[in-house]
């Protein structure tokens, strides 16, 4: 079981009327992968994300999470399955009528298994594993800072201890030094937990900290899928415009 | 899958040992923690060796739960590998779950409550006051510079809570005339009095149903409208991004608002008056065989103008409440999503109750204008 691939995206076309996002799409993450999913503007990373964790059909292929098609089983299977990985949004969704705590909390909830005083202890305890204090789980998510929103987004993603963390471009809408923090945070963290990534990034701080896997959407198709130095050797104009600017040489180098 | 939590029991030299085995993670234990947890609390009572060295994973809620039954403290013999200490040295860190206060209320005495209450209610009405003040500020400005006029806006919402609301009320109208008429008619056929049915329609449809009918269909249909617009617009921080570009709040969103409802609801309550007479009419009809040509003579003369008036100023003044109360709680509106619910709700509750409430007024400053002569 465990050699089943954690992702497994089988020939995925996507349209939206006449345009065609996505063109008979294979990409497969194993367990412990950190895929980075890159590409220009509009070339569809958002909604791929969007179909592996079965938010949108796609109008042909199938994708699977741990060997089971990620729409289509009956709703038990569906839910379980669901409780295995752990999404954070680009704007982190944190539900705004909750405090911290109550965010965190209620996937916790969900389960119905877990009495409250372990759940404030599991609470904290993510808390803690995003850097945040266990004061601030009294905090309404509009009070928060941007940086702050998205480590409660992650501490809520990571709640069910999940098999599969999907980031939608996590560094989006931080500072430089705050990206930084958080690819360190999320490296840290799979380290101790061991769980597999797949993530949406434009970032190259972001990429080059993070993936140790890179797979780049041009063209509706992936053009490239390796570790960064195998995807920066592909000759492709999205290729070479995405890793050959100035700044992403300077990302790169400082990623050593 | 994982295999599921479990302890084998092993003793070696006259010492009980305890083996976890299994992965301790959420998924994986089991259904009902119980029986689990008692089971560890009674080990750990009885002075046991824990070994976790065939422990495949743990997770923060095996040690949570683990940590539990070793009543917060470590074990004296355990043998641990390092990849799960720190899993347990992470729980150890934990404040003790005293030391934060519970998330409650601070404010239990019912005094306090009151008098926040108070104080939220003065809040209200200064807020109301001063965007009133702002209304009037914002008309004195336009009067000197008719060009900023807001007339996109205006006819806007003239469209949307004026025309789109004609059918609406027609149908609300006709019907409720149809049911007063036949209603009425049934007690005065009793009395041999039929042709009162013309006034008691009348006066009924043109002072009071007309525009209390309309006030309460407008403020369902397009006060709610209103605050959840200028609500969403605070959740999604358009309103600072209006006044970032100097654009007035109150001249933008809230007059045109408020001034095209005081111009509808009028033209709305006569247009619904209309219906509910037609609705009487045709009811009448049928049942009292009056004729239409008796029943559209009679009604002038039993139905002075001035209760046309007093309908339209009604229409008006109902107009300016809902628009106001409207955009009062949306500009309220918190940034989550749980006060753009509470708000709307109090918007409409609030706006039904104070045109009914500005209706009885109405009846007591008018009691005696406009009744016809005996």
């Amino acid at each position: 079981m465990s050699m089943l691939p954690v992702v497994d995206i089988q020939g995925v076309t996507t349209r939206f009327g006449d345009v065609v996002v996505h063109r008979d799409i294979d990409l497969v993450v194993h367990r412990g992968e950190m895929l980075g999913l890159v590409g220009g503007s509009g070339s569809g990373k958002t909604t791929l994300l969007r179909e592996v964790v079965g938010l949108l059909r796609p109008t042909e292929g199938e994708v699977r999470l741990f060997g089971t098609p990620v729409l289509g089983a009956s709703p038990i299977v569906q839910r379980d399955l669901r409780r295995r990985f752990g999404m954070l949004f680009q704007q982190g969704a944190l539900f705004s009528a909750l405090p911290v705590f109550d965010n965190i909390a209620f996937p916790l909830r969900e389960l119905k298994r877990l009495d409250e005083e372990m759940i404030r202890e599991l609470v904290w305890m993510k808390l803690a594993m995003v850097e945040l204090d266990p004061s601030h789980g009294r905090l309404m998510p509009a009070e928060l800072s941007g940086g702050m929103v998205k480590r409660v987004a992650l501490a809520r993603a990571l709640a069910l201890e999940p098999e599969l963390l999907v980031l939608d471009e996590p560094t989006a809408g931080l500072d430089p030094d705050r990206g930084e923090n958080f690819v360190k945070l999320v490296k840290t963290l799979q380290r101790e937990l061991n769980f597999t990534v797949i993530m949406v990034t434009h970032d190259l701080d972001t990429l080059a900290g993070l993936a140790n896997r890179v797979a780049a959407l041009a063209d509706q198709r992936v053009v490239a899928h390796g570790t960064l130095q195998e995807v920066m050797a592909v000759d492709h104009p999205f290729v070479h415009r995405f890793f050959g600017g100035v700044r992403a040489q300077a990302a790169l180098e400082r990623a050593g | 899958m994982d295999r599921p939590a479990a302890i084998r029991l092993e003793v070696q030299g006259g010492r009980q040992i305890a083996f976890l085995t299994g992965s301790w993670t959420l998924v994986s234990l089991p259904e009902s923690l119980a029986p689990l947890e008692a089971q560890i609390r009674e080990l750990a009572s009885a002075d046991t060796l824990w070994n976790l060295e065939d422990l495949a994973r743990i997770d923060s809620a095996g040690a949570v739960l683990l940590w539990r039954c070793w009543n917060r403290s470590w074990p004296a013999d355990v043998c641990i590998p390092d990849a799960h200490r720190h899993v347990l040295e992470r729980v150890e860190r934990l404040p003790p779950a005293g030391s934060l206060p519970p998330p409650g209320t601070p404010h239990d005495s019912s005094l306090e409550w009151f008098g926040l209450k108070v104080l939220a209610l003065l809040r209200h009405l200064r807020d109301a006051v001063t965007l009133i003040g702002a209304l009037l500020l914002d008309i004195g400005w336009l009067l000197r510079h008719p060009r900023e006029i807001p007339f996109r806006e205006f006819s806007a919402t003239l469209y949307k809570a004026g025309s789109l609301a004609l059918p609406v009320t027609a149908l609300v109208g006709f019907l409720i005339g149809v049911v007063l008429s036949y209603l009425s008619s049934l007690q005065l056929r009793l009395f041999g009095a039929e042709t009162f049915i013309v006034n008691i329609l009348g006066m009924s449809i043109i002072r009071e149903l007309g525009p209390v009918l309309v006030a309460v269909l407008v403020a369902g249909r397009s006060g709610s409208a209103m605050t959840a617009q200028i609500g969403v617009m605070r959740v999604t921080e358009e309103i600072d991004a209006l006044a970032t570009m100097g654009v007035s709040r109150t001249l933008r969103l809230v007059l045109p608002k408020v001034a095209a409802l005081a111009v509808a609801m009028p033209l709305l309550t006569v247009w619904c008056s209309a219906a509910g007479i037609l609705g009487g009419l045709v009811s009448a009809n049928l049942q009292l065989d009056l004729s239409w040509g008796f029943f559209m003579e009679a009604l002038p003369r039993s139905v002075p103008l001035p209760n046309l008036w007093i309908g339209l100023s009604k229409g008006f003044v109902f107009g300016l409440l809902i628009g106001l109360i409207a955009c009062h709680f949306g500009l309220r509106v918190k940034p989550n999503t749980e006060s753009l619910s509470t708000k709307t709700t109090a918007s409409v509750v609030t706006s039904i109750t104070v045109v009914i409430l500005v209706d009885a007024v109405f009846a007591i400053f008018t009691r005696s204008v406009g009744l016809p002569a005996v």
